[in-house]
């Protein structure tokens, strides 16, 4: 590509990289859906619903993926002051937030025929949604700010202070409740049929490329928008001075 | 200057800005009581026994009065740039913040002081358990609100969309700190033993102690500049 000379460092790398994450999302998320309406054995009592389970464990895993990266990039932000932390974390965050919205989508989905409720109170679901709402303030919090570095600050505390209330958030509404399917073994379920177990290692999989692939894609576009806005300050500057070529 | 002192003197200074202009307790009284009124026409509490709804309909009062006060704290620093004034004295940050979180916390138990009173006679409920336990119930519960909100409460006033930023951001964060309120208030006016609710008042201990640090040591990121 014909980029000019006085590129940031370390452009090219995560160019490449994310080209090769393209390139592979591209063909995996055939694959995905392919596993996923064909090759997966439907599940005996809850039927083809359950065939949901592999969009939204996945988006779970990626939106909680993004809600941990978001405080680690939040930490490291307020450490080294580094204007692309700041921006891998409001990456992280945005995509935490879309993943969570996915997670929040399909749950009810599953549940209305499956549990025969759209929505309870129950403790998984509850601390999703609340998790949801702290992190959609954040992003609405960096759009009040009056400056991205004091975006950046605020949201690096907020990042961090959502960080260390995910646990505590999780039991307080545990103790209110209790109704989650425990499905994977870690979780003290029975454990998937070994063909259900690959779908969903697959899915997952994929989702976590795709959800590493927006976040480069995310963060080039942070950095393109800051770029834009110096070029319109110095545009701004120069206007009333200098003759049209 | 005593780091104690630093804190006691920024929280000593808004209670004698609040005695001296009492515009904040009492308009939060009034709110708060409006909360159960309110809620008192929702609910026919003839039917519904308090215990089931009161300590939720307690706690929306006082957390909704709470989010007010604490962004009614913060936003009185701003009129006329005091908080450079503060800022600017050779005291520490999160001395100012501890300072800020045990005034509003004093104003949110003289809120509820008043209000269970009131409460329990407007829903003609007899309690006859520990009152020594509800006091450190409520307090618990109440410090770990101020903490948080005060924390936010410093960012949000100097963003664009103050007022409604901060509820938006403080109460999911403050989710914890609200359903150990509202359980160990129905255990206490339940008269429940301790032990099963005991789990819930170390929750807010917890919680108290955990944002209390973090809040110490990220509060410096949370002022403008």
């Amino acid at each position: 590509m014909s980029e000019p000379a006085e590129k940031p460092p370390g452009t090219a790398w995560s160019g490449l990289t994310e080209q090769a994450l393209f390139v592979l999302v591209a063909i995996l998320v055939p694959v995905c859906l392919h596993a996923i309406f064909r090759a997966v054995p439907t599940e005996e009592k809850m039927g083809v619903v359950q065939r949901i389970f592999y969009f939204h464990v996945p988006s779970a895993l990626a939106g909680f993926l993004g809600v941990g990266l978001c405080a680690l990039f939040s930490a490291l932000y307020l450490w080294r002051r580094d204007r692309r932390l700041d921006l891998l974390a409001h990456a992280s965050a945005e995509l935490g937030v879309m993943f969570l919205t996915i997670v929040l989508l399909t749950g009810p989905i599953w549940a209305r025929p499956v549990w025969g409720v759209w929505w309870t109170g129950e403790a998984r679901l509850t601390s999703t949604l609340v998790l949801w709402l702290l992190y959609a303030g954040y992003l609405i919090l960096r759009q009040s700010t009056e400056n991205p570095e004091q975006g950046a600050r605020f949201c690096a505390v907020i990042g961090l202070v959502g960080a260390l209330d995910v646990p505590i958030i999780y039991y307080s509404v545990e103790w209110w409740r209790g109704l989650h399917p425990k499905v994977l073994k870690i979780s003290g379920g029975q454990g998937l049929d070994a063909e259900m177990a690959k779908a969903l290692t697959l899915c997952s999989t994929t989702f976590i490329l795709l959800f590493l692939l927006l976040l480069l894609q995310r963060v080039r576009l942070g950095r393109l928008q800051d770029e834009v806005e110096s070029l319109t300050l110095v545009a701004n500057r120069r206007a009333p001075y200098t003759e049209p070529a | 200057m005593t780091y104690l002192r630093a804190v006691l003197l920024v929280a000593e200074k808004d209670l004698k800005v609040e005695l001296r202009s009492r515009e904040q307790a009492v308009t939060l009284l009034f709110f708060a009581l409006l909360v159960l009124v309110v809620f008192n026409f929702a609910f026919d509490f003839t039917v519904i026994d308090f215990v089931t709804l009161g300590p939720g309909v307690l706690w929306v009062a006082f957390i909704f009065s709470g989010v007010l006060a604490i962004s009614r704290s913060f936003q009185i620093e701003r009129e006329q740039d005091r908080i450079q004034g503060i800022l600017l004295a050779p005291i520490d940050r999160s001395a100012f913040y501890l300072g800020k979180v045990a005034a509003t916390v004093l104003f949110m138990a003289a809120v509820e002081t008043i209000l269970v009173p009131v409460a329990v006679v407007m829903f003609n409920f007899r309690f006859n358990g520990q009152t020594a336990l509800v006091v450190l119930a409520f307090i618990l519960n109440t410090i770990g609100f101020a903490a948080v909100g005060t924390l936010f409460a410093a960012m949000t006033t100097s963003t664009r969309r103050a007022e409604l930023l901060l509820p938006l951001l403080l109460f999911p964060a403050a989710v914890p700190v609200a359903l150990a309120a509202v359980k160990t208030t129905t255990h206490l006016l339940a008269g429940h033993p301790f032990a099963a609710y005991s789990h819930w008042v170390l929750m807010s201990a917890a919680y108290d102690v955990i944002f209390l640090a973090a809040a110490v040591l990220l509060f410096d990121e949370a002022l403008e500049e």
